[in-house]
């Protein structure tokens, strides 16, 4: 976005702080979603709320990039299939338990994120959506030919284990928790970077680059930071979604599946905390609902697209936060 | 016959040759792109889909019309031109003004309809169009045998590269886009319509990339997916590159395309990916690109 960004009106009415009374409210919206997600296996199928709160952990992750420090991956899959490669690999190959497996696919998607980033951030603006796109494809064609990924076949009938050797995970109740123990980690880290000092400066490069640079702020390190845990992150979700499926495929390492984040966030508002989580609810539920119809899936996917970048670019959440703040103006 | 590196001549030669026709098609592809870039500040993301509707235009003229392929090499441009011209005065024109990613969003989406769309009325198996009876058959030029039709695919995308570089470069016409490119404010306070410029600039760009579809549809079959796996090496092409330069793009475009031919020869696993491990290395040692300058 470079030095641009600040002329983005879309971007500019985000992250303001309420005092007290909002304070309370936002406390009690909380409450009811925690509440809600305990009580959401009883209710739905505890393998699609997983898979919802995996890809909304992804768009967190993603959103931490695009919604904060202004930049545009187009390659975010490469970390969420990664990560599910190694998971899948260190959980069914070394026999490894669910905990050091998902953490061994973390790093690893820290580590792609560290040399990626390092590239990406050598340019600007839509530069580097290609070069993340690009190097992304990269990482795709070597899934797709190198021996341990298993080519098209993918890694199948992955064992989920025994959590700390000791909670069974095959029992759906178990691992619901732990995946929702592990997405409320993940989202407890991005609230805490976006609330603090570091998120402070990365939103003042969003903002406005060469400002903060001259502010004397290393602006390139922060990047990169910023990179890597978006990165760590996402292979934290893929990590735990080949748990849940017990599959690691070519599917997570696509460039659609790139898209696909990049859809949820937009859609349910780029640079709000609660947005992507919103955007990966409807797109992964309207998803399975298209499933069973004869709807082509990446024609509806697109329309959305658009819409969205048309009319609609602050997503739900953000229109919501406007409405609010237009309603205490008045 | 002598052998290089163990390689017999044949293969070497026919290998180069893909490296160049598959160089043709990303100096093509990626002059578009750099021309709607420098005019509309939009990285069109729908150009592999529209080099795709390109090459599907062509085949539904012969099968649907029976017009062969001398119409579809006329007639496909200027249908894919024309629905660019759609696009830009219905979508595009309304996102100037904001942030340039909200450009690559949108025509990300488009891509996805559009290759949705003849996924489904088409299926993913691609379809043969045969080669057009006039480039039949080849020449033995003694070293190697030169397909008639590869040799003239080579031929015309160069002509249509250099017939666009002297266009922009050396007529009045390209000094008044190159002038907009700059300044389009300035330049349309001397009394030139530049959003009807704009328009056309975005409607030849996508033309050059149906031209390449007609172009590519009797040697790969035509398939709905052959657009977007290309375009994603055709942006690692413009990484390399830098979009400053014409004569840069058509350059690396060839270039890589040579590069990534040879590799097919000598270590082919890793032909696919060899061009994205040439934009690591210049990314390092020249961010701008090759032909590039920072902006």
């Amino acid at each position: 976005m470079a030095a641009k960004s600040h002329a983005n009106p879309s971007q500019a009415t985000i992250a303001v702080r309420q005092p007290g009374q909002d304070n309370a409210s936002r406390l009690i919206l909380v409450g009811l979603g925690l509440a809600a997600a305990v009580a959401a296996p009883f209710v739905l199928y505890p393998v699609f709320v997983m898979k919802v709160l995996c890809f909304a952990l992804f768009a967190c992750a993603f959103n931490l990039l695009i919604g904060f420090a202004g930049l545009l991956s187009f390659g975010h899959a490469a970390f969420f299939g990664g990560a599910a490669y190694i998971t899948a690999h260190a959980a069914k190959v070394w026999g490894l338990s669910p905990e050091i497996s998902i953490l061994l696919g973390t790093a690893f998607a820290g580590l792609l994120g560290l040399a990626v980033g390092a590239l990406a951030i050598r340019r600007q603006g839509i530069y580097f959506a290609m070069i993340t796109l690009a190097l992304s494809q990269m990482v795709f064609f070597m899934a797709l030919q190198l021996k341990f990924t298993g080519g098209e076949d993918g890694i199948q009938g992955v064992p989920r284990g025994h959590l700390f050797g000791a909670i069974d995970l095959n029992d759906p109740l178990a691992m619901y928790y732990f995946v929702l123990a592990v997405f409320l980690i993940g989202f407890a880290l991005i609230w805490r970077t976006v609330h603090s000092p570091f998120g402070q400066v990365l939103k003042a490069i969003r903002e406005n680059e060469p400002r903060a640079i001259s502010l004397g702020y290393r602006t390139e390190r922060y990047k990169l930071l910023a990179f890597v845990l978006s990165a760590s992150l996402a292979g934290l979700a893929g990590g735990t979604k080949s748990l849940v499926f017990q599959l690691a495929s070519l599917t997570d390492v696509t460039w659609q599946m790139s898209g696909e984040v990049v859809l949820m966030t937009l859609l349910g508002g780029m640079g709000t905390l609660f947005g992507p989580v919103v955007g990966a609810g409807i797109v992964v539920t309207l998803e399975s609902y298209l499933a069973g119809t004869n709807l082509p899936v990446p024609v509806v996917i697109g329309a959305i697209f658009v819409v969205c970048v048309l009319v609609f670019r602050r997503g739900i959440v953000g229109e919501l936060q406007a409405l609010m703040a237009r309603r205490r103006k008045a | 016959m002598f052998d290089v590196l163990g390689v017999p001549p044949q293969v070497l030669f026919g290998q180069l040759l893909l490296g160049l026709i598959n160089g043709s098609f990303y100096a093509l592809l990626s002059l578009g792109l750099a021309v709607i870039f420098g005019m509309l500040n939009v990285i069109n993301f729908a150009h592999g889909a529209l080099y795709m509707i390109g090459a599907f235009v062509a085949w539904l003229l012969l099968n649907k019309l029976g017009l062969g392929y001398w119409w579809a090499l006329g007639l496909s441009p200027l249908v894919v031109a024309a629905v660019g011209v759609v696009l830009e005065k219905t979508m595009l024109s309304r996102l100037y003004k904001l942030d340039h990613l909200y450009g690559l969003l949108l025509t990300f989406g488009l891509a996805l309809i559009f290759e949705g769309a003849f996924r489904h009325l088409y299926g993913v198996s691609g379809q043969p169009y045969p080669i057009p009876d006039l480039l039949k058959g080849g020449q033995n030029l003694g070293f190697m045998f030169l397909p008639n039709y590869r040799g003239w695919v080579v031929v015309a995308s160069l002509v249509v590269c250099l017939g666009t570089w002297f266009a922009i470069e050396r007529t009045r016409l390209g000094a008044y886009l190159r002038a907009a490119t700059e300044n389009p404010v300035l330049v349309q306070a001397f009394g030139i319509n530049v959003p009807v410029m704009i328009t056309a600039t975005y409607g030849f760009g996508v033309a050059l990339a149906g031209l390449a579809g007609v172009l590519a549809a009797p040697i790969y079959q035509v398939s709905p997916l052959m657009g977007t796996n290309l375009i994603i090496v055709v942006f690692a092409v413009v990484v390399i590159g830098g979009m400053g330069s014409i004569l840069g793009a058509i350059l690396t475009g060839l270039g890589l395309g040579l590069l990534e031919g040879l590799t097919k020869v000598f270590y082919p696993e890793a032909s696919n990916i060899v061009v994205f491990v040439v934009m690591a290395i210049v990314l390092l040692i020249k961010p701008a690109g090759l032909f590039g300058r920072e902006r």
